[in-house]
């Protein structure tokens, strides 16, 4: 699908009137705004679910229990009570940041964002398959958050405000017996409304990529980014029901006297764990698949050329999303299982490490013989591949049962999976968003920022995540407000990653006003001969509505 | 000659005074206690080479097409997209990694998982490390663990008082973060790792150790030991250790289970066959306190008029 080989029709511009302000951005059905509105909400979401991670690196950083103490006292609680007010806070703190970094800011950001704004535009779609259930889509997710926001302010437990239970909300602790207050039924409706958009938003895809590729491009020539979405999307369709399944259960639990996850009317809490983990292995990789297609397209057109084994790399995310539903109680190791169903879940886990192997390798094979351009968003995909080899390779440490038994639970698994996500999924995003800023937002950032922002990004959360696996290794539980001595020295190291982190997202927004301000007018393809996919053959940013005529793909094009 | 210690310590050779509770500036796990620890660290050090390795190759292949294909050194790029030998290469080398991880790996887990069978243990003579003939002998010690929002009940279900029922009695924190804590500096046992009423266990026995739990789920993880076993209601879970050398060893409760799972560590006393035959027999007799004080190295210094939830449920009991 180079550039030269496409017949583009976009240059339609008479009838490229916007609506005005308020039909345009809130009742918008373009997929392109959508997109907009979704990052920009990724990005609110985003700063508060760093700003609560802040927190957790603020009262980890010494031992004892101090700064949520303070504030506690702010808000009026003194002595003891403030304490255990705090320690109650620290537990809302992690959750929440779980919570609100996985379902309102990756999500958003790769799935909503990236991929309402690049999937119609790379397969040569007019939009989306469904516009308006694409908005109602994004104005759910808005919902959720809030209602989210507001859980966290009202009656958890006891005179605790929040849910408190872990962004995995196992039952007693999230059922009447740990939190009988209505900030769980509200969070319980919140994660609904955002499965609903969720769902939503996966038929949408799924159907504009089976229905509405330009002709000629069939599935094994459409770009490695579409193919990712459509991956996450089918894992989205097949996971979410369960895990509403299990909130369901759950509610009624709470609410209406069944006892599904009660032993004391025959119920079974681990059953809860089985189901949410059905869902919550296959949304690991939703979080990650959408930054490997993005990786793709970054690492092919910096080395101008094309990706290297592009079926092997299509049907690894398959074989990922596959085999991702099969693997799901490695994260209940210490359950209580027979050893062997241990077993089996060590093997089938492990298995997985063969097809990330064949992406990791076959993007260095993509560079290898390549002519690299080293500019922003490839430093970035350059820094995911190394990162996201770092956390791939603690996985299969922890994939084998036995280790798990002295790592589960502990920060090496903190450790483990930001460097997949953190420094995996959020290395994809900011690499996407500097890959593709100029052809969304018509105007160009700034280079050397974009390279501060780097550097301090990559020293930053390497200093942050890196020694938590010492910790872990020693023991250091998750999700504890208070430490043992012994554990000082490495809290302390990984607080101060965490400032270096805040320089980062500083000089991130530093980047965007000053784009924001200076102006500098976009090219239609700033990337050159590498960038082959549709996108680029659209001005920047991209007409209102763009492929009124579709662009062709010959058939004698190779991907 | 620090960094040597330091580096040395990373790979698991640590000679370091033995110290089962977290360092400062430690890198690798706690030193191991227990048979199955001791296999962990040496699976984990296997491990820990192969990752470095594959991380290390990955390295070096980035730092290469960095410095040969950049548009400077290579300024027109090739055009191959496959090349099917190296796919298959990179395919099944993989492969052959993952079994030889899931060699040991399972052998570890059975290890761990399966219960000896004590009695052909006791006929078998050989000098296999993994197994105990002398201890096996003697049969299971069996200890029930249950959690309870924030301490720990202990249970001998074997050891049974006069009135016939189990030996039984409750662990607290010393320190829970609060002014009101009874050792608010520490002075008696590492903060936050220190309890009133340790579990005493025996030396060179088969500790049979089961848990279960009260109201939401906790989990009983002993790293020394290399066992974590989630404390869930309506379950009893099982498993297995015997601990070769006396000692203070400290865990935490590894399952968010409230506002204070920070504080509701586990503290196990492993002792002589003699001083756990003393302890057990005076708990049996209903003499609690005496039962504690006469452990050795370890001075009861908490003021009794303090009343902890174990004092109090034996004063209710006499």
């Amino acid at each position: 699908m180079a550039m030269d080989q496409v017949s583009t029709a976009h240059d339609d511009h008479a009838h490229d009137h916007k609506p005005g302000f308020f039909t345009r951005w809130f009742l918008s059905t373009n997929h392109k705004d959508i997109g907009t509105l979704y990052l920009v909400f990724a990005l609110v979401a985003g700063i508060v679910g760093y700003t609560l991670s802040g927190l957790i690196r603020l009262e980890l950083a010494q031992p004892g229990i101090g700064p949520l103490t303070g504030l506690m006292e702010f808000f009026g609680y003194s002595g003891d009570q403030a304490i255990e007010h705090a320690k109650h806070f620290y537990n809302v703190v992690i959750t929440y940041h779980g919570l609100i970094m996985i379902f309102f800011m990756v999500m958003p950001a790769l799935i909503g964002g990236f991929g309402n704004w690049f999937v119609p535009l790379m397969i040569g779609a007019p939009d989306m398959a469904f516009p308006r259930m694409n908005n109602i889509s994004f104005w759910l997710t808005v919902a959720a958050f809030i209602m989210a926001c507001i859980s966290m302010l009202i009656p958890g437990t006891g005179q605790f405000l929040g849910f408190g239970g872990g962004w995995v909300l196992y039952p007693p602790l999230s059922s009447a017996t740990g939190h009988p207050g209505p900030s769980m039924d509200l969070l319980i409706l919140s994660l609904h409304t955002a499965g609903i958009a969720s769902i939503l938003g996966a038929i949408n895809f799924i159907v504009t990529i089976l229905n509405m590729r330009a002709p000629g491009m069939t599935l094994h020539k459409m770009p490695l980014f579409a193919w990712s979405v459509l991956v996450t999307a089918v894992l989205l369709l097949l996971a979410l029901p369960v895990l509403a399944g299990a909130l369901t259960m759950l509610l009624t639990d709470r609410n209406f006297g069944s006892q599904f996850f009660d032993p004391s009317g025959g119920g079974d809490p681990i059953m809860f764990q089985h189901l949410f983990w059905f869902f919550g292995h296959p949304e690991v990789y939703i979080m990650i698949l959408p930054a490997f297609g993005i990786i793709s397209h970054i690492v092919s057109t910096f080395s101008k050329k094309p990706v290297f084994g592009y079926l092997g790399m299509a049907y690894a995310m398959v074989s990922i999303g596959a085999i991702g539903f099969i693997v799901w109680a490695h994260h209940m190791y210490t359950v209580g299982m027979p050893s062997d169903m241990k077993a089996y879940f060590v093997a089938a886990t492990m298995v997985i490490a063969v097809p990330t192997g064949i992406k990791i390798f076959s993007w260095i094979a993509t560079m290898w013989g390549g002519s690299i351009d080293f500019e922003v968003p490839m430093v970035w995909a350059i820094g995911f591949i190394f990162l996201f080899t770092v956390g791939g390779v603690t996985g299969v440490v922890l994939a084998n049962a036995g280790i798990d038994h002295a790592l589960h639970d502990t920060y090496y698994v903190v450790a483990h999976f930001h460097y997949v996500l953190s420094l995996g999924a959020v290395f994809g995003l900011f690499a996407g968003w500097y890959y593709w800023f100029e052809k969304m937002f018509g105007v160009k950032y700034n280079k050397a920022i974009g390279y501060a922002h780097f550097w301090t990004m990559f020293i930053g959360s390497n200093l942050l995540f890196f020694p938590q696996h010492f910790l872990g290794l020693n023991g250091m539980p998750r999700r504890y407000i208070d430490y043992a001595d012994g554990f000082t020295t490495w809290h302390f190291w990984s607080s101060i990653g965490y400032a270096v982190t805040m320089v980062a997202t500083a000089i991130f927004f530093i980047g965007l006003i000053e784009a924001a301000i200076r102006r500098r007018k976009g090219a239609a393809n700033p990337w050159g001969e590498g960038a082959t996919t549709l996108e680029w053959t659209l001005p920047s940013p991209p007409p209102f509505h763009q492929f009124n005529e579709l662009p062709e793909v010959k058939p004698d094009s190779h991907h | 000659m620090r960094f040597l210690v330091t580096l040395l310590s990373f790979f698991g050779f640590s000679a370091a005074a033995f110290a089962a509770e977290p360092v400062n500036g430690a890198l690798n796990f706690q030193p191991a206690a227990t048979r199955i620890m001791e296999r962990l660290h040496g699976f984990h050090t296997y491990l820990l080479v192969i990752i470095t390795l594959i991380t290390i190759f990955v390295l070096a292949l980035l730092i290469v097409v960095m410095v040969r294909y950049n548009k400077r050194a290579n300024p027109v790029p090739r055009k191959f997209s496959h090349n099917t030998a190296i796919e298959i290469i990179w395919t099944v080398v993989p492969v052959l990694i993952l079994v030889a991880i899931a060699g040991p790996s399972f052998s570890n887990l059975f290890y761990q998982e399966n219960e000896p069978d004590l009695e052909v243990i006791a006929q078998s003579s050989d000098d296999n490390p993994n197994i105990y003939p002398d201890a096996a002998a003697e049969g299971w010690v069996t200890v029930k663990a249950q959690g309870n929002q924030w301490n720990w009940t202990y249970s001998f279900p074997d050891e049974l008082d006069d009135g016939g029922y189990p030996v039984e009695f409750v662990s607290n924190p010393l320190q829970r973060g609060l002014s009101s804590d009874q050792d608010l500096e520490g002075a008696r046992g590492p903060r936050n790792l220190t309890v009133d009423y340790p579990l005493v266990l025996p030396v060179n026995r088969y500790i049979r150790y089961q848990t279960a739990a009260s109201d939401v789920i906790h989990s009983f993880a002993m790293p020394a030991f290399g066992i974590k076993t989630d404390a869930v209601p309506g379950r009893l879970n099982e498993g297995w250790f015997l601990v070769e050398e006396e000692g203070t060893y400290y865990g935490q409760c590894s399952e968010l289970c409230g506002k204070d799972h920070a504080f509701m560590p586990i503290e196990i006393r492993v002792v002589s066959a003699d001083v756990y035959d003393a302890w057990i027999s005076s708990l049996k007799a209903g003499e609690f306190d005496a039962a504690f004080e006469a452990l050795p190295a370890r001075q009861q210094t908490v003021s009794t008029d303090v009343p902890t939830d174990a004092s109090m449920r034996l004063a209710q009991a006499q």
